[in-house]
């Protein structure tokens, strides 16, 4: 076991490094740079000494590998630099952001986990009748919906809603506060992403939940647990489900990496001050000690999720750990 | 001797692939699968409208008329018309146009090109395989939606270079599920032997395992429509999508849905439907697919 | 002032119900009431606190607050071009002695900066010197504003003089520009140039509470602010939230009471018809100006005749009568402010190109020139910048425009940082979207924006007659003459050589809740943000 971890970690070390590779050479190509939109994106006179000052003290102007150097150098001390659009140290702006980000995967996953078990199993057990296709319809549509268009729609309707019932037309909050200083201020503000989220990402969920429920229900021993005549309720729940729930586990695993840093568009629906939206602007902003440091962490985050499931799996079977 | 063999290769794929019931197959599931085939007739619908717009329709989708600005529907403008005074329901069905080249393109060639590398990797094996896994893992890895960002970023806007920034990512995901489906067939005897007989490595990859890797490769390109309709409708969110005049959903509603979503709904309602309605139908029959080609999954 | 009046009678037809009592003078009309929390929304990222380094409003709307200037626009009638008061100064702004060449400033006493340091005429002079003069790696975006600066000095502790090296009537705008916030001597000395990027001591009206990355940068009152009974407000909090939307649904959910950047029309009628009289309406000419940059470099954009004739395919009257109900643009006007007095009358203007009131007759000449000079199938690649208000929306209304005189023109649409790219340094474009956007109105320092050989115009050419009117122009006494010599520019930049086109020019709507008083629209959303007499009526 330890042999196959130590090679698990290992193979890790490419994936970075290849992530550092691509991130940094393709943020380069991006036509534009930080000081050029800083000075003259105003549309006011911009001098173009102070553009090339500007350039200087970011050090846009060293050599390529130097600025290579220097980003790898400080990723690997965990020293990951200032962000150019703001000066200000890169952990400082991802603090609070990384929080917020955190807590929307959280609440999505236990939302996605909520609706997409029991609708799997239901959907299974009454396969190809109208049930296993309203519900399928049902998860489908979550996937359809353009999620920003979903956000919009909701806080337009909750001001309308709002307004028709109390007359005072009311929207979640706009800024976020941990759920340790205020929850329910934390929680009127979150709720609404994390359930959009969670109904889009059931979706995959439920379509797991049923085809490995499917699988298991025609093994011999559920055969069997059927010919000692056990009440189906029984079977379902007792032995057919633990054994199908982990390819859904896995899945939802891989979710909750993705939504660290991939809920670009609803962020910026719902004004959530969190990676996503992080992500974008800074990349829109040509700041590349941002994007950088925001690229690794999320494929950080991805790849070690990914070892986790690998080593849960080996854990449960074997055969993988001693091929 | 050789020629009995490579006949008899042959007529195991047949086996294998169930051969010549495909069409009989594609009956069976309009038959057994009715969200699937509900999804198909979305789908045609979609193709339908595409390529009669300029018939369907008698406005122009992109000249502006201020005089018609913003008009809710009524017998004229079935849907409404926009702030430039563009009919909506004519933009969407030439919208369905550029959702179904969009679509399309990037799933067929993401799919493809995830097939080819796919099975290569699974074919040779060994240090290759290994390489080429490392590189497939950095690129699934990496967000998705940035990916997407910063190859509009650097080659411009623009339908070619949305499809660039979206067939991209697909690239790695088709191509790792492809491989694995082709590594459990590169264990069966019979790609051994056509190896052992001394066919070309491209022979054997486009008609031995090409061929085994199919019903994966299909459900991955259903699936590739209906996300890269949602993908053109995220990077027109983020102002990074196909520009102005041209009729596109996520171009109308990005928009429509942000100014007009109150005083004049039918601008922020119509393309979100358009979009979830695609996207719907073609998953709906990616979904039946998966089910129609996965033997686990059939109903004894 | 008239101006807000007949703005406001113009919603009332649009939107219904308004309450127009923040346009009184507040200390007049109602007794001011004092207490509460202003928060607001802000459109942009924040970069550094740093003002003298930065160039964009999502600083000035935070920061302003903390700090003085040595002298403002004046916040009762900030629509003037011309009204400037002290700050930090006593008196009046001085005239400017021996030839306009000398300015002495007295300093007002008993001023302290929110760590208690009391202020002198050498905070200011540390302060300019930073400006006009920094050391060499400190950036200083608007140094190249005081050009005619030769020195700072403060004679005693309350007196500064600046010395010019040659009279410049674009001197005191530049002075009263809201980026000059005033530092303490003391923080440069001991802390260095780089302090101020992330730490605040100034004079203002409020005292820094919290930034918060991303999300929010908030004040508290200063009770110990030089103006006695300011500011009215216990503190405010302005939030981040750059998607329009959001904005707009934080000020009907309450969750903010005012945007002081301005919304589309359809947003301020939306909000109007949700909320009645709860929400109060101001409406501006803006000192921002889309224009249409044409690449001389490329062919055949280097003879007039085109340029005239894509000039001439812009119908700006119906253009303003339409686009003013779906984008943030309305008036037509040439290189000037409109109504400023150097500004051409209706009269002056249509005889420009593209100005006429008979569309027809300007297609038929367009498409005629064009076919002169031999291109009657003109394709042209459109650069935009891909911001919604009004950029894309005033493009799309350009293209179809081009189209009519049968130019088929591409629009590509491209994010901030690669659109300037084209623009300032590739010049891969054929026309491109472009925009003059000015704090202070000074429009004889604004239109130099239409010379080839101005820092901001990327049109690529040099025409010397041109150059030889606008330094005659700058030098030019009297608004007579003034006047004369405009018009003369103007014919020859936007209609004899029709370097560049002018669309239209931008137009603020600030829609906010109603009980916010005591705030007056200027004509930027640069201007009159100190917050110091702002109330809430609550």
């Amino acid at each position: 076991m330890y042999k196959y971890i130590a090679k698990r970690l290992l193979l890790m070390i490419p994936t970075l490094i290849g992530a550092a590779i691509l991130v940094f050479f393709l943020l380069r190509l991006i036509p534009g740079d930080v000081c050029e939109l800083r000075l003259a994106g105003t549309g006011l006179y911009a001098d173009p000494e102070q553009i090339k000052l500007c350039r200087e003290n970011l050090g846009l102007n060293d050599h390529i590998l130097v600025q290579f150097a220097t980003f790898v150098i400080g990723f690997v001390t965990f020293d990951l630099g200032d962000s150019m659009w703001t000066g200000n140290p890169i952990t400082h702006e991802i603090g609070l952001r990384f929080q917020l980000s955190l807590q929307i995967a959280f609440m999505a996953t236990f939302v996605a986990v909520i609706i997409s078990i029991p609708l799997g199993v239901i959907s299974a057990v009454k396969q190809d009748t109208w049930i296993d296709y309203v519900v399928r319809s049902f998860s489908i549509f979550g996937i359809a919906i353009p999620s920003f268009w979903l956000g919009i729609m909701i806080i337009l309707g909750l001001l309308i809603v709002t307004q028709a019932w109390t007359g005072v037309p009311w929207m979640p909050p706009i800024e976020y506060v941990s759920p340790f200083e205020d929850l329910g201020a934390n929680m009127s503000q979150l709720i609404w992403p994390a359930v959009a989220t969670g109904y889009r990402y059931s979706a995959v969920a439920t379509r797991m939940t049923r085809s490995a429920l499917l699988e298991v229900l025609r093994e011999d021993y559920i055969r069997t647990a059927r010919a000692k005549g056990l009440l189906e309720k029984i079977i379902i729940n007792r032995h057919a489900l633990k054994n199908s729930l982990l390819p859904v586990v896995t899945i939802i695993g891989i979710e909750f990496a993705f939504l660290m840093g991939g809920l670009v568009v609803t962020e910026q629906v719902f004004n959530l001050n969190g990676l996503g939206k992080l992500f974008v602007e800074s990349v829109l902003q040509n700041d590349y000690n941002l994007t950088q440091a925001l690229v690794m962490i999320v494929v950080a985050i991805f790849v070690f999720t990914n070892f986790i499931v690998d080593l849960f799996y080996a854990w449960l079977d074997p055969r993988i750990r001693y091929s | 001797m050789v020629v009995i063999s490579e006949s008899m290769v042959e007529s195991d794929i047949e086996d294998l692939t169930t051969g010549n019931s495909w069409g009989a197959m594609v009956v069976t599931m309009l038959r057994k699968y009715p969200l699937g085939a509900f999804g198909a007739f979305i789908v045609f619908l979609m193709i339908f409208l595409a390529i009669f717009a300029n018939v369907i329709t008698p406005y122009d989708p992109v000249l502006n008329s201020f005089e018609n600005m913003l008009t809710p529907p009524n017998a004229q403008f079935w849907l409404g018309t926009d702030q430039f005074g563009r009919d909506i329901l004519t933009r969407i069905i030439y919208g369905s146009r550029t959702a179904l080249f969009v679509g399309f393109s990037c799933a067929i060639i993401g799919a493809f090109t995830g097939l080819v590398l796919g099975v290569a990797s699974a074919y040779f094996g060994g240090r290759f395989d290994l390489i080429f896994q490392r590189v497939m893992d950095v690129f699934m890895a990496f967000p998705l939606i940035i990916m997407a960002l910063a190859v509009v970023a650097v080659f411009g806007t623009g339908t070619q270079n949305v499809i660039i920034a979206i067939t991209i990512p697909f690239i790695p995901r088709c191509a790792r599920v492809v491989r694995s489906s082709a590594l459990s067939i590169r264990e069966i005897p019979y790609v051994d032997a056509a190896r052992a007989l001394g066919f070309t490595h491209t022979r054997i990859i486009l008609r031995h395992m090409v061929p085994n890797v199919m019903a994966p490769f299909l459900i991955m390109l259903t699936a590739f429509v209906g996300q890269a309709i949602l993908l053109e409708a995220s990077l027109s969110y983020l102002g990074l999508g196909v520009q102005e005049p041209v009729p596109a959903w996520g171009l109308m509603l990005q928009g429509g849905a942000e100014e007009y979503a109150e005083s004049a709904p039918w601008v922020a309602i119509w393309p979100g439907v358009a979009i979830s309605l695609a996207v719907f139908g073609f998953n709906l029959f990616g979904d039946s697919l998966r089910d129609a080609l996965d033997p686990k999954l059939r109903q004894q | 002032m008239r101006k807000i009046y007949s703005k406001l009678a113009l919603s009332l037809v649009v939107g219904g119900g308004l309450a127009l009592g923040a346009v009184g003078t507040a200390s007049t009309a109602h007794a001011v009431k004092t207490g509460g929390t202003l928060n607001f929304v802000v459109g942009s990222t924040i970069t550094t606190s740093d003002l003298h380094r930065e160039t964009t409003f999502g600083v000035v709307h935070p920061f302003r607050p903390f700090y003085s200037l040595l002298i403002k626009v004046n916040p009762e009638n900030p629509s003037s071009p011309t009204d400037f008061i002290c700050d930090l100064c006593e008196g009046s702004v001085p005239k400017g002695t021996d030839g306009f060449k000398n300015y002495t400033f007295t300093i007002r006493k008993g001023v302290k900066f929110h760590d208690g340091t009391p202020l002198t005429a050498h905070d200011i002079v540390a302060t300019y010197n930073k400006i006009i003069f920094p050391p060499k790696d400190v950036p200083s975006a608007r140094k190249s504003f005081f050009k005619m600066v030769d020195t700072i000095t403060a004679p005693d502790d309350f007196t500064v003089v600046f010395k010019l090296k040659f009279p410049s009537g674009s001197f005191i705008p530049a002075v009263a520009t809201p980026f000059n916030i005033i530092y303490s001597k003391k923080d440069l000395d001991t802390y260095g140039y780089e302090w101020h990027t992330k730490n605040i001591n100034g004079t203002g009206a409020f005292k820094l509470a919290e930034i918060q990355p991303g999300s929010h940068v908030s004040g508290v009152k200063n009770p110990d602010y030089f103006v006695k009974g300011r500011p009215y407000l216990d503190g405010f909090k302005s939030i981040i939230a750059p998607k329009m939307a959001v904005r707009l649904n934080a000020i009907r959910g309450d969750r903010a009471a005012i945007e002081f950047r301005g919304f589309p029309p359809k947003a301020r009628d939306d909000l109007v018809a949700a909320l009645g009289d709860k929400i109060t309406v101001q409406e501006s000419d803006w000192n921002c100006v889309l224009l249409n940059t044409i690449n001389h470099k490329k062919k055949p954009f280097d003879d007039a005749r085109v340029r005239r004739a894509l000039t001439l395919a812009m119908d700006r009257w119906a253009g303003s009568k339409y686009l003013s109900k779906i984008a943030i643009v309305k008036t037509v006007g040439g290189v000037v402010f409109p109504n400023h007095p150097l500004a051409a009358t209706k009269a002056e203007l249509v005889k420009l190109a593209g100005y006429s009131e008979d569309i027809k007759a300007s297609q038929t000449e367009a498409m005629r020139l064009l076919k002169e000079a031999g291109v009657p199938n003109l394709k042209i690649d459109f650069l935009n910048r891909g911001v919604d208000q009004p950029y894309k929306v005033v493009g799309t209304w350009a293209i179809d425009q081009y189209k009519k005189i049968g130019v088929n023109a591409v629009q590509k649409v491209q994010p901030s940082s690669v659109f300037y790219d084209s623009l300032r340094k590739k010049h891969d474009f054929d026309v491109s979207a472009d925009f003059n956007c000015q704090s202070v109105i000074n429009p004889i320092a604004d239109v130099t924006k239409f010379l080839g050989s101005s820092g901001n115009n990327y049109g690529q050419y040099e025409d010397q007659p041109l150059e030889d009117i606008y330094n005659k122009l700058a030098v030019a006494a009297t608004e007579k003459e003034q006047r004369v010599l405009m018009r003369e520019y103007e014919t020859r930049a936007i209609s004899d050589q029709a370097h560049l086109g002018v669309t239209l020019w931008w137009y603020k709507i600030n829609a906010y809740r109603s009980y916010v008083k005591g705030w007056k629209i200027a004509p930027s959303h640069y201007l009159n943000q100190a917050l110091d007499n702002i109330w809430l009526d609550q």
